[in-house]
């Protein structure tokens, strides 16, 4: 198998690299390399209108003095420029200072067994296959309705990478993963007013992507459902976060039990371990070594082992989001969580989208957010919207130039239900989510 | 241009990596062989290296090498594009035959361009990263930090960073000599947060250009970041809930142009005006803004973070004017857009790096003064919004809605600043919320060079800048309903 060969080729580089450190007076080192090929086209108005072919690489190498820390990265892979950066990182650490709590993991705390993830499917795509996917997924959206009236295109890309990692305790892993996509983005136009929308489909197999006609069909009636939108007068009022826009909420709330803004002490969310942050039936756990989805890994980015973690249960906060590093500024031990987390799932109930709205009754449904408008140190909230407004549990009329806001504690501690409509596209799994009061400001 | 800089470029590229100028125009010929109209090589070495205080120490420092070829065909509207890491001979050669299928259907229409003439030089070809020792840098982030620390009691954390680049750039287009540049680039940020009686605020300043590091220690730049971040993060300690709905907003000087670089400026990228896609697209010559609003975007300021002596298709920068007296005058193009609408370019083709493809993007964007003095527009005020500061935007350039987060705003009542408020998203539309501009102040400012912005996926360096603007009514989204 030609990727096998290429990730024992590559283990060797890194083998080898994490000897140079060595030989330049370092006591420990750890060092990452990736690969990355792919083919992206776009398609507008019926004819293809970019070819791009991807091909990167990059090596990121850390070094340590004892707990001084430097880092160098480079894109050529030579030896030479393996040597120099190397150099590069040993020298920036000579003028870090002595941080005792820099350092590699705990060696017990590595990965010992990295199982085959089921990660790799790639797609032998012809740029000329790949042009005709584009275009006949472009072609179902503007066929769909009259009012669609130009078009952004559509895209069809396909990726496939290989990383490597290891560092001088003598952990040392590659594997090899895919990544393909479909997406569109089609524009509607209704009295003079234009609006947009889009839809996407990503997987790691190229079997399990949305059909190109299905992105098309959706994206065409996501943007014609837009149309004739208006404003809201400000007001109170029940928000129901669509799938699509919920892991914006858990988002937030994952980077403020991430050890890095706990130690630093930008987190509205300080000192809440074992605390109730969520309503009863907010369950949130990890399954990292889910076969072939997209948030897949058996170690984080310093080599440790990824655990199904419970990270709330009964609205409770069980556990942190810990480096080894910030691990050791809060007095704890790492939770694998360097780089993030890994197909994080919210526990959901029994209601689809629909019966959700009934549930609200009369409010906002939210499916699209705009800008940051989130202050992590003290939870406040305020952001762009656009969605529609509901009444009797039925969609009324599509409202835009709105803002919601509220502040994160408050809105956690008022989830209402979290639909069973989950959103499989991302690292973070989650279905809609209704809050049960929210200000939202208009004309 | 200036040679110096193109030999600099040349001599950064070229000689590591053997390739010869024979070669290049050897690719550019098998380029041209296929049926395509235009087309460029680009050339990139990036030196990048990055300082992080933090708990008053050195926590880590990073240094960065980034270099590489991006080929691009051009054929009517079509884009064939393909890069590698490695600049040599064999992969740019193979990255011309991935290329040239998109041209299938084209006709080869070699253009040529006028030569290279005389082209100001808007920085120095320096190298930011060699301009101080590391035992300076190091030396310097603590003693900003000691500083910094003493202003207040109240301080709990500070982290500073410092950031430099230096970026070669070749560029290879048809019928013309290599265009060469030499960018340096520095940045730098501090950020502090503050606790007292149990409540915690943020607050953040930053500077940058495209200078050495010796930039934040003149005029005592670095320290004045200190001092602004602690200053907005104690105001925010007493901010009160922001008001919900629609009122008058007065904008500060400076930063909040970020309001320009949203609502109007992406609006007016060639790109979405040649397909159709934005609100503006064929508006030119309507009026789209108050008689009192004249805006330009402007690549030609000397050391601006967002400025280039000549863009990333190897076009001179110039100022464009895109709203004059509130009549839109023209958009922002690269060679792609400009040739498709029967325009020159504005020199606004930027990429991220060799392994993106140019679009039209903003340089530095701001709006020329006006006459009103600041003080009188906060005073014909009865009750409103000031909003001093803010983080970051977003645009849908389709709707024309926008969005911009203040994070430093206080009340205005009969004509005076009262309170301080929490931070709040405004939105607005593009294409009206100029209109209800009915004040500009005499005090245009540019932002003190922090601005990075984003368009499908990639990232370049931009500036804003405004005078003190009235704009009488504006969505504010705080939580007071």
């Amino acid at each position: 198998m030609q990727t096998q060969e290429e990730i024992s080729h590559l283990e060797t580089t890194i083998h080898d690299l994490l000897l140079e450190p060595k030989n330049q007076g370092a006591s420990a080192a750890d060092a990452g390399l990736s690969i990355d090929t792919g083919l992206s086209v776009n398609a507008r108005l019926g004819d293809v209108e970019t070819i791009e072919h991807h091909c990167s690489q990059g090596l990121g190498v850390t070094v340590y003095f004892a707990q001084k820390k430097g880092s160098a990265s480079s894109t050529d892979l030579s030896p030479q420029s393996i040597k120099e950066t190397v150099t590069a990182a040993c020298s920036i650490a000579r003028y870090a200072s002595e941080d005792p709590y820099a350092g590699l993991p705990e060696p017990e705390m590595l990965a010992t067994e990295c199982k085959d993830l089921d990660l790799s499917h790639p797609w032998e795509l012809a740029a000329k296959d790949a042009i005709d996917l584009a275009i006949s997924c472009e072609e179902s959206a503007r066929q769909y309705h009259t009012d669609i009236s130009n078009s952004e295109g559509a895209s069809v890309d396909t990726y496939q990478g290989i990383r490597v990692f290891g560092n001088s305790l003598g952990f040392l892993h590659g594997y090899a993963s895919t990544r393909h996509s479909i997406s569109c983005s089609v524009l509607g136009e209704r009295d003079g007013n234009m609006e947009r929308d889009y839809w996407y489909s990503v997987a790691r197999k190229h079997q399990d992507l949305e059909s190109a006609e299905r992105v098309g069909i959706k994206a065409a009636q996501r943007t014609i459902q837009r149309l004739g939108a208006r404003s809201l007068s400000s007001r109170k009022s029940p928000v129901l976060y669509s799938a699509e826009v919920a892991n914006g909420l858990i988002s937030s709330f994952l980077s403020a039990i991430s050890g890095g803004s706990l130690y630093r002490k930008s987190s509205f969310l300080l000192d809440t371990l074992g605390t109730k942050i969520f309503p009863d039936f907010i369950h949130l756990y990890e399954q990292p070594h889910l076969p072939g989805a997209l948030g897949s890994a058996s170690y984080d980015a310093e080599g440790v082992s990824t655990q199904a973690n419970k990270i709330v249960t009964d609205g409770i906060l069980n556990s942190y989001l810990l480096s080894t590093y910030s691990a050791r500024k809060l007095g704890m031990q790492t939770t694998g969580h360097a780089g993030g987390v890994h197909n994080l799932c919210i526990g959901t109930g029994d209601k689809n989208l629909g019966q959700l709205l009934k549930k609200m009754g009369t409010g906002l449904l939210v499916t699209e957010l705009m800008g940051q408008g989130v202050n992590p140190v003290t939870g406040d909230y305020s952001r762009g919207a656009s969605g529609f407004w509901v009444a009797q549990g039925e969609i009324q009329y599509p409202v835009q130039e709105i803002t919601i806001a509220g502040n994160l504690k408050d809105m956690y501690q008022h989830i209402l239900a979290v639909g069973n409509d989950i959103d499989y596209r991302g690292n973070i799994r989650t279905g809609s989510i209704l809050i049960e009061e929210m200000a939202i400001a208009g004309e | 241009m200036s040679n110096s800089a193109l030999q600099l470029a040349k001599q950064a590229i070229l000689v590591p990596t053997g390739l010869q100028e024979s070669s290049i125009h050897r690719v550019m010929d098998q380029l041209f062989n296929g049926a395509v109209d235009s087309g460029d090589i680009y050339f990139q070495s990036s030196h990048y290296e990055s300082w992080v205080l933090e708990d008053g120490i050195i926590k880590e420092g990073s240094h960065n090498i980034e270099q590489g070829a991006g080929v691009r065909a051009l054929s009517g509207e079509k884009t064939g594009f393909a890069y590698s890491d490695k600049i040599d001979l064999s992969e740019l050669l193979s990255a011309v035959k991935n290329v040239q299928a998109i041209a299938r259907q084209g006709q080869t229409a070699k253009v040529a361009l006028p030569a290279h003439t005389h082209v100001p030089q808007l920085y120095a070809p320096i190298n930011p990263l060699s301009s101080l020792s590391d035992q300076q840098k190091v030396d310097f982030l603590r003693k900003i930090d000691s500083e910094t620390r003493k202003l207040d009691a109240r301080i709990e954390q500070v982290i500073i960073s410092l950031v430099g680049v230096q970026d070669h750039i070749l560029i290879a287009n048809p019928g013309d000599s290599l265009a060469g540049d030499v960018r340096p680039l520095v940045r730098m940020n501090v950020s502090v947060i503050v606790e007292d009686k149990g409540r915690r605020e943020q607050g953040s300043m930053g500077g940058g250009a495209r200078e050495d590091y010796h930039y934040f220690l003149e005029q005592d730049r670095a320290l004045g970041y200190g001092q602004e971040a602690v200053r907005q993060a104690l105001i925010n300690l007493d901010a009160v809930p922001a008001p919900a709905g629609s009122m008058t907003v007065v904008l500060g000087s400076g930063w909040p142009g970020i309001l320009l670089h949203e609502a109007i400026g992406h609006g007016l990228e060639g790109d979405f005006n040649r397909k159709g896609t934005s609100a503006f697209s064929g508006r030119v010559g309507e009026r789209v803004a108050s008689a009192l609003c004249t805006v330009v975007d402007d690549g030609t300021l000397q050391g601006r973070r967002g400025s280039l002596s000549i863009d990333d298709e190897g076009t001179t920068t110039q100022c464009t004017t895109l709203i004059e007296n509130g009549v839109l005058k023209g958009y922002m193009q690269d060679k792609l857009n400009a040739r498709l609408m029967g325009v020159q370019s504005t020199g606004n083709g930027r990429r991220e790096s060799y392994a993106h493809t140019p679009m039209p993007r903003m340089t530095n964007t701001y709006m020329l003064p006006g006459e009103s003095d600041p003080e009188e527009i906060l005073q014909s005020v009865k009750n409103g919004l000031y909003a001093k500061n803010f983080s970051g935007g977003q645009v849908d350039i389709t709707s024309g809605k926008f969005v911009f987060s203040a994070s430093e705003a206080y009340l205005i009542e009969n004509g005076k600043i009262t309170r301080p408020v929490k931070g709040a998203t405004l939105i607005g539309n593009g294409p009206e919320v100029l209109t209800r501009v009915s004040m500009v102040g005499n005090d245009l400012a540019l932002d003190s060079g922090v601005g990075t912005c984003g368009k499908e996926g990639q990232s370049v360096p931009v500036g804003v800048g405004q005078p003190t603007l009235k704009i009488d009514a504006l969505t504010v989204g705080g939580t007071n309903v």
